[in-house]
């Protein structure tokens, strides 16, 4: 059942294996109740991500995107966090310019013992995704909208 | 002017036999821009053109011949692309002879057609007197052997954002050094124009644009950095990033990966947009994210070739990336 009411949205996470999956799982194990618009794509680390799998995620039809990682300085592989940050805020210069508010993709950093975080971060996210609805898309319609309506 | 071409042409006369080949503009098919021309033999040095209708940027070829000893004519964008270039060491600097006179803007054909009836048989463009003069031998244009255009009708959307019209590094430099083209009223740049949209306008806005866009990757090709050729992303079949659909999603997904790709490299040399066939607006994704990387980390491609690119490297410590607190 989703937590907020009304229909539920489409929100991609890409989390990083080693800090921010196992702080969604300890989430899960302290049964937090959390929204359930989420939908988990695990990664080995958050310098894994390539700016194009949000894009693609957005243009997919996704109404939200949110990455999550290890804190920097704790990143399993030292410094991938690092690189992502960067390629992250350069991403967000590029998605207001498509039309695609900037609201819809954020990144945030928390680690493995932080199920109460995790909670927050899923609930400020979903509520934020809730506020902008939907996302739209282009008029001329592809199979690709005509899956989006029918999986909804 | 005649005299400065005579004086870069012996320049080049002088090199030639220690070089493989130089690449320069000569008179093409269109008298509204000029064509790369790949010198071997002296005789061709005569042929060697510099003025406003040298629009394209040469440096692309450089990576092409590396290993060979290549002379290359370059304004000053043609010049930060080559510094990208250096950068990534995709070529090496021993083997790149640059030669260079003052830019003084070039021109855009299309514009130029749009905003006169000279289109054909042109016999000079000149930058003269705060605008663009173009003489034809009479006939060839309604009105009369010269028209003027006002700098802002005529010459390239990359000339108005020019930070330096001279190259640099440059081995030849022949003449004086100048500034960047001179334009009193800057026609509104394509993402100004978006940042005054709201979001869903701005989508409708590549929706439409997109629509006319017909999959040629004459962009792509264009592209002084677009180095990767046959291992282009975008026709990787696993991944599969973009589908086959002529959709403008597709399209967009492109744009978006060209822009990204050239994140922290794009020097804004425009030739994207010179070499699409639509005229769409597709340097702008590359503006916006240059304009942030500029923010971000004070960083402008093209400038030293010994630099980092930005998204190469990181401090623990970013002082402009404000995270968000949750």
């Amino acid at each position: 059942m989703p937590v907020l009411e009304g229909k539920e949205l489409r929100i991609i996470g890409f989390l990083c294996n080693w800090c921010s999956y196992g702080g969604a799982d300890t989430a899960g194990v302290g049964r937090f109740a959390q929204p359930t618009d989420l939908r988990i794509i695990k990664l080995p680390c958050t310098g894994r991500i390539n700016p194009l799998f949000i894009v693609r995620a957005l243009l997919n039809g996704a109404d939200g995107v949110l990455v999550s990682g290890c804190h920097p300085r704790d990143c399993h592989y030292s410094e991938g966090n690092f690189y992502a940050r960067r390629r992250l805020e350069v991403l967000k210069a590029l998605l207001p310019v498509l039309g695609i508010d900037p609201g819809r993709f954020e990144y945030t950093w928390v680690s493995a013992s932080e199920g109460q975080r995790w909670r927050s971060v899923v609930e400020t996210f979903t509520e934020q995704i809730h506020a902008l609805g939907p996302i739209p898309t282009f008029k001329a319609e592809t199979c690709i909208d005509a899956c989006i309506r029918a999986a909804v | 002017m005649a005299s400065r071409l005579e004086e870069l042409k012996d320049e080049v006369r002088k090199a030639l036999p220690e070089l493989d080949m130089v690449i320069a503009w000569a008179a093409g098919p269109d008298s509204l821009s000029h064509t790369p021309l790949f010198i071997t033999e002296a005789a061709d040095v005569d042929r060697i053109e510099w003025d406003p209708r040298c629009s394209q940027s040469l440096a692309g070829y450089l990576p092409g011949l590396r290993g060979k000893k290549i002379g290359i004519l370059a304004k000053g964008c043609d010049a930060r692309s080559i510094v990208e270039l250096l950068q990534e060491k995709l070529i090496d600097r021993e083997n790149v002879t640059i030669f260079g006179m003052h830019c003084e803007g070039t021109v855009d054909p299309d514009k130029i057609r749009s905003a006169t009836s000279c289109g054909e048989g042109v016999h000079s463009v000149e930058i003269a007197g705060g605008g663009v003069k173009i003489s034809t031998g009479g006939d060839a244009c309604a009105d009369g052997e010269t028209c003027m255009v006002g700098m802002e009708d005529a010459l390239m959307g990359k000339c108005f954002r020019c930070t330096g019209a001279d190259a640099e590094p440059c081995d030849h430099f022949v003449g004086e050094h100048g500034e960047p083209p001179a334009v009193s009223s800057v026609p509104p740049s394509t993402l100004d124009m978006l940042e005054a949209m709201g979001f869903g306008d701005r989508l409708h806005f590549w929706e439409e644009q997109m629509d006319q866009c017909i999959r040629c990757y004459a962009c792509r090709s264009a592209c002084p950095l677009c180095v990767c050729q046959d291992q282009c992303a975008a026709q990787s079949r696993e991944p599969h990033w973009i589908d086959q659909t002529d959709n403008p999603r597709e399209k967009l997904m492109f744009q978006a990966m060209h822009a990204l790709h050239t994140a922290g490299r794009c020097t804004e040399c425009g030739e994207c947009e010179r070499a699409c066939p639509m005229d769409l607006p597709i340097m702008t994704l590359k503006q916006a994210l240059n304009r942030r990387i500029k923010e971000l980390f004070d960083y402008e491609a093209g400038k030293d070739p010994e630099q980092t690119p930005p998204l190469f490297q990181f401090r623990e410590e970013e002082e402009h990336i404000k995270e968000r607190k949750w």
